[in-house]
This record gives structure tokens, sequence and C-alpha cells, in this order.
């Protein structure tokens, strides 16, 4: 249902905009701002790939036996959590020069926002493990089944399920924490508005445009996310049909 | 015969609290053993010990022959390692009060999960195996079915032909129709019937059900504090209880039926 809705307003939402944008006759803004949009899209999306597997990592190291696996994990989570993403990239893109690692700004971005949302990820990750029922783990001793198996089988597969909604509201903080990339001369969406704002002066109809691009990526993660819970949810048979 | 499961000297502590009090204990093979006593006298502390999912402060456990809690270093006994545990407590199964069957498996995964990645069996070997149990348990209906479609008793049925195909020598029930339904109750003793009947297998049991107690098991061994305040064939243990705790656990049963 919410999912339908969802997807209602999106189209909606979209060809509201398109309709406004194209009677003010400002159809010329669309190509520039949709290439900033797919450069933002591609941002995100392999941000947020490298925000999966630095959580799993992370969250898996907050969990181990092992002391300094513990330890770096938690000052990873620290430092990302506890200073902010703009300043994170611009660490990245100007201080590390300075120590002769120069990353070109598109590298700065998802590496940067990748282990920004990862930080956040890892407790998710931490969360949803050590939500599973100790039962679990007992059923799983009881069939002589070694820790790491126990894990990979048992667990984490448990663990995944109870983590997709969290993951989702982290994907669309990492959508919406991309326009901090622009500041590092990346001309993704945001940036792209800007440059049309200060030549054409059309400041309301440009960031409209750009506020409904805007939530119609934030609302396709969102409908992506639904469907993996569903999918995932009718593996434990606790998935319910729309 | 010498025992298939032998406390010796066995104390288990959580923090100050004795939980079990240098208990000796030995098990014949095949012996039906049910264990009976109040809430808190340390009966499943004695299973979990045994599946070792719990440590023991004192004393030492031997199953079929070989120390379960230490291990053989330079002639002495030393505390057991995780591997060399695992190659030991392969004999023992266990099925919960709560059935814990894994939610995101089928019937037939459940019961084919730990004799392919444990035992090495094939994929095919694995099925032929449990789907022969489930059958057994009377699920050759439900292979496919989640536990989460599953009544409570049809759940522990499949908890207890996931045991059993990673052919244990001993079973450990712990409670095993405490978390059921009155009219489900039957169906898993049932169960646990045919398992006496058809298999080599030596059981322990605790239980709250005093009936199937006293007409399942060779031997019932009564809790009380931690230690075995009593024990003996059935018949005298239900007919002739020696020890006042036992008369007075015995009498309170009894009332509450
Ligand atoms: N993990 C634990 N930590 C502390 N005390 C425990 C723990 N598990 C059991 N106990 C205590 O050990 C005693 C025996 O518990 P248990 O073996 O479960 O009793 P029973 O199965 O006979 O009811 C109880 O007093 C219980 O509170
Ligand atoms: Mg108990």
């Amino acid at each position: 249902m919410t999912i339908r809705l969802a997807f209602l307003i999106a189209l909606m939402g979209f060809t509201g905009g398109l309709m406004v944008a194209s009677f003010a006759g400002f159809r010329e803004f669309i190509p520039g701002l949709l290439m900033g949009a797919w450069v933002t899209v591609q941002i995100t999306v392999l941000a947020a790939i490298l925000a999966v597997v630095a959580a799993m990592a992370a969250g898996l190291a907050k969990l181990s036996r092992i002391r300094v696996l513990r330890w770096i994990a938690n000052i990873y989570v620290e430092i990302f959590r506890g200073t902010s993403a703009l300043v994170q990239l611009f660490w990245l893109y100007f201080v590390l020069p300075h120590f002769g690692i120069s990353l070109s700004a598109m590298t700065v971005a998802v590496v940067g926002l990748g282990l920004n949302v990862g930080a956040y990820g890892a407790e998710v990750v931490r969360g949803s493990i050590q939500a599973v029922a100790k039962g679990q783990y007992e059923a799983a001793t009881a069939l002589n089944m070694s820790r790491s198996l126990t894990m990979r089988r048992i667990i984490i597969p448990q663990a995944v399920a109870a983590m997709l909604p969290p993951w989702g509201n982290l994907f669309i903080e990492l959508l919406k924490a991309t326009a901090l990339v622009s500041l590092i001369t990346i001309t993704d969406l945001t940036f792209r508005a800007y440059q049309l704002n200060q030549v054409t002066l059309r400041t309301v109809e440009i960031f409209t445009l750009v506020l409904v691009v805007y939530l119609a990526l934030s609302l396709v993660i969102t409908i992506g996310m639904r469907a993996l819970e569903r999918r995932v949810g009718a593996d434990f048979g606790t998935g319910r049909v729309l | 015969m010498d025992p298939i499961v032998s406390f010796q000297g066995v104390t288990k502590r959580y923090g100050y609290l004795s939980v079990l009090k240098e208990l000796d204990l030995d098990v014949a093979p095949n012996e039906k053993v049910a264990i009976i006593g109040p809430s808190g006298s340390g009966k499943s502390t004695l299973l979990r010990v045994l599946m070792t999912l719990e440590q023991i402060q004192e004393g030492i456990i031997y199953v079929d022959g070989q120390p379960l809690t230490h291990m053989e270093r330079n002639g002495a006994l030393v505390p057991a390692d995780e591997r060399y545990q695992r190659s030991v407590r392969g004999k023992i199964g266990m099925v919960f009060q709560n059935f814990n069957l894994f939610p995101h498996m089928t019937a037939l995964q459940n019961c084919m999960e730990a004799p392919m990645n444990v035992l090495g069996l094939s994929r095919q070997d694995a099925q032929a195996r449990a789907s022969e149990l489930l059958e057994m348990v009377g699920l050759a209906d439900k292979m496919q079915s989640r536990p989460n479609r599953l009544s409570g008793g049809q759940q522990q049925r499949v908890a207890i032909a996931r045991a059993l195909a990673m052919r244990p020598k001993v079973m450990l029930f712990d409670e095993v129709t405490s978390a059921l339904d009155p009219e489900l109750v039957g169906e898993v003793l049932n169960v646990i019937r045919k398992l006496g009947d058809e298999h080599n297998l030596t059981m322990l049991m605790v239980t709250h059900q005093m009936g199937f107690a006293r007409e399942f098991a060779d031997r019932v061994c009564f809790f009380y504090e931690g230690r075995i305040a009593e024990q003996g064939p059935p018949n005298e243990f239900f007919t002739d209880p020696k020890n006042e705790r036992t008369r007075a656990f015995l009498s309170a049963v009894l009332e509450a039926h």
C-alpha cells in the first residue's frame, strides 16, 4: 500500500515538476540538471556499496573476540561519527595531498561519504547481530556447528533481515549528504543548480526543480528497500503480500 | 558396562551461586533417565554443561570414555579448548523447550544444514537422511514449511528430527513439552516413545510429565538445590520415595494435577 502511494507521489511530483518547468519555458535547464543528477546517483550508489562493506566489517569487528579488531572498529566509528562529513571531505581532498596522497574529487566523494555512512551502519550491523535470539547460538552449538559457520549460516542471515529498514534510512541520508560534494568541485545536481542560477537568476524555478529531483531519487530508494524487505520477509515466511 | 556419560565431582557456579554441587552421575548406554525436581534446582544446567553450552568450575565430565570438559596434554588433563570440545560433543544432541528452529530455513533445510556443513554429507545424502527423519516424526507433508507456518508441536518434532540427523549417541531433552498447548503434548511424547523403542539412544530428559517419566524412564533422578537428592527405578521412586523432599515435591506436583 505505502509503496504504491510512494510511487504515485513520486510520479506526480516528477511530472508536476516537468510541467511547471516546461510551462515556464525553461525546459533548457533540464538536460543540465539531469547530468548533475547522474553524478549524484553515481556517488550515491558507489558510496552505498562502500558503506555496506565498511559497516559489515566494522560491525563484525566490534563483536570480535580479538581486542585489537574491536579497537580499530571503535576508532573508525568514533572518528567518522564524531566529526562533520563536510570536514571529512575537505580533509581528504585538501589535506591528504600535503602527505603526498592526491585523490580525485570523485574518489574523495565516494570514500568520504561511504566511510561516513559506514560508521553509522556499523552500529546497525552490530545491533541487529546482537538482536538475534541467544537460543539460535545454542541450537547451532548443539548441532556442533563452528563459530564461523554459525555466524555465516544462522546469525547473519537473520541479522540482515532485521537491518534492512535502518539501512533504508541511511541510504536516504547518504543521498542528501551527496550535496556536500559540490564544495569539493564536483558538478553534482546541487552544483549544477548553483551554476545555472548564477547564469540565469531563475532561482525559484531551478531550486524547486532540484528539490523535486532529490525527492524522486529518495523515493526510488524507499521503493527499492521496501521491495527488498518484502523479498527477505518472504524468505522468513513473514513477508506480507500487498 | 562402561557408562556413556559420567559426571565426576562436577561443580557449576554462577558467581557465588553453586548451581551444581560436586555432582556424580553415571548413565549407562541406552539408558533413559528422567530428571525431575523443583524450579531452579539445576536440572537445565545439568543438560547445558553436558551440551557444552556452559563451562564447569570443578570436576570432569566423560562422554563415551573421553573427557569432554578436559583434554590430555603431556599426560595431564587441562581444560578443553573449543576445537577439542567439538570433536567430543558431536556425540550429544539436544532439544530445547523453545524449539530454537532456524526461522529462515524450511523444516527440511533445518535438518540438512548441520549434516551437510558439519558432517560433510552430500546434499543428496543429507536430504535423504532429513526426509526419512521428518517422516519418522510424522511431518512428511511439512518438509517445505518454514517454522512460523508450523504449530508448536510440529516445530518441536522438527527440532527432534534435526538433532537426530546428526546421529548422536546421547539425546538431551529439556522440558520439551513445557511450551506447548496441552493438546499438542501427546504428539511430541509419542515421538520420544518411538525413539526409545527404535533407536539405540541414551536419553536424559528433564520433564514435569510424571506419568511419562514413570512409564518411559529406566531411572528417575530427583534434583534438589544442585544435588541428586534421590534416584531409583520409577516404580520404586514413585510408590515409595525415601527422601522427605521427594515426598513433598511429588505430593505438590500431584496436587497440581
Ligand atoms: N546464566 C545464568 N546466570 C546466573 N544464574 C543462572 C544462570 N542460569 C541459571 N542460573 C541459576 O541457576 C539455578 C539453576 O537453574 P536451572 O538449571 O535453569 O534450574 P531448573 O532447570 O532446575 O529450573 C537457578 O537458581 C538459576 O537462577
Ligand atoms: Mg529448566
